[in-house]
């Protein structure tokens, strides 16, 4: 093999340096994290929470296009409560605090949605309402 | 030699020729072209002709009697409006950040295909409250490229889905009635109350009047309307509904529509 000497300290170098990363972290990934539960005590989501942990984007772009688009906006039942379609009018409504609830994983996964540009927050909705009984 | 080049040459002009005309000829000769000829020329007429409406399309009767009478109850009804839709107030260095769902607007602008000359006072002087006209043939949905806005098919809202606007401002451009305001900075810190039930919106999209989807779907008037409750100043329901409201209203009244030329068929009308 010709220039022995530079390839393979070369190889050895770019090896570390795209493992950086990881090598960092010293392979783990930190722990997982663990969304709050409803502090209100709610049991029961509009679907079981294994589903609503995989299939909630899908939900809301469902619930979305329902509303705006089709305006069906009449309300979800399950198990025998009722739910208005939308990230304000129902998730935020049992899960009362965003940072522990959709933060906590979507900073662990380093997702960035884009919902709070538009949609009020619990903490916004109760200072609004605050702001309105004064 | 020179003689088979000069065959060849000819044989492949010939076909290099045949190759790019038989299929313009095939165009044009076939009855599939003929037919939609006519089809492009008949879908050409049809915004002169006059179609039968057909469906919901909710729309609106502005009594500008009651308005001029009691100039109080248009405030009412555009802070109803800005109150339930979270609709930002900009100060007034900020003019063009405004944002606008119902407004005051002078007689020869709201109507500008009316004429001006010699306007009684009342009219001169009174403020017409104009908004999106919810419209049968509405441009801005033309020309939106993504849909993010659109005719929703079971009530003729003129909509908007926020989620896809990408702010081009073509339907601010399409709209005769400048209906449609641009979110040129982030409106949260102008929202003066905030309806934590209604999301704000966000720096680069458009908005506009929804006719109060959100509260129709509750059995309720829009906002404006139930603001000048009592006073009839403004009645909302299905136009293309007989018995309803509007329609005897239309039916009694002489109504006058801003632009109609623009051939958009707007559903707000005016008793002026």
């Amino acid at each position: 093999m010709y220039n022995k000497g530079t390839i393979i300290p070369g190889l050895i170098i770019f090896v570390l340096i795209v493992m950086s990363p990881v090598l960092y972290n010293g392979l783990k990934a930190g722990s997982v994290p663990k969304p709050e539960p409803p502090p209100g005590g709610e049991k029961q989501c509009v679907l079981p929470v294994s589903e609503m942990r995989d299939k909630h984007m899908q939900l809301l772009n469902e619930w979305r296009d329902e509303v705006l688009r089709d305006d069906e906006r009449v309300t979800v039942v399950a198990d025998g409560k009722q739910y208005r379609k939308g990230l304000q009018l129902a998730c935020m409504q049992c899960h009362t605090n965003k940072e522990k609830f959709c933060d906590s994983c979507h900073e662990y996964a380093s997702v960035k949605p884009y919902c709070w540009d538009c949609h009020l927050t619990p903490a916004q909705q109760k200072a609004a309402l605050k702001k309105e009984t004064h | 030699m020179d003689n088979e080049r000069r065959k060849f040459l000819k044989i492949a002009g010939i076909s290099a020729l045949a190759g790019i005309g038989a299929p313009a000829i095939a165009k044009l000769t076939s009855t599939a072209a003929i037919a939609a000829g006519t089809e492009g020329h008949a879908a050409g007429d049809a915004p002169h002709a006059e179609e039968a409406a057909s469906g919901k399309q909710y729309g609106m009767v502005i009594d500008m009697r009651k308005f001029i009478e009691r100039p109080e109850l248009l405030d009412q009804a555009i802070a109803a409006c800005a109150l339930a839709h979270n609709i930002p107030e900009f100060p007034p260095d900020k003019k063009k950040s405004d944002i606008k769902w119902i407004w005051k607007t002078p007689f020869e602008n709201a109507f500008t295909e009316e004429s001006a000359t010699h306007l009684s006072k009342t009219i001169e002087e009174a403020q017409f409250p104009v908004l999106c006209n919810h419209c049968a043939h509405p441009s801005c949905v033309r020309v939106c490229p993504t849909k993010a806005t659109f005719k929703q098919k079971d009530n003729g809202i003129v909509a908007m889905d926020y989620h896809r606007c990408i702010g081009c401002r073509f339907c601010m451009a399409a709209c005769p009635y400048g209906a449609r305001s641009f979110n040129w900075e982030d409106p949260r810190p102008y929202v003066k109350t905030i309806n934590p039930d209604f999301p704000t919106r966000m720096r680069g999209v458009v908005e506009k009047c929804n006719f109060c989807g959100e509260r129709l779907a509750l059995g309720l008037q829009p906002a404006c309307v139930e603001a000048c409750k009592g006073s009839g100043a403004m009645v909302f329901g299905d136009i293309n509904d007989e018995k309803s409201e509007v329609r005897q209203v239309l039916a009694k009244e002489f109504t006058i529509q801003r632009k109609p030329s623009a051939g958009t068929k707007p559903s707000v009308f005016y008793i002026v």
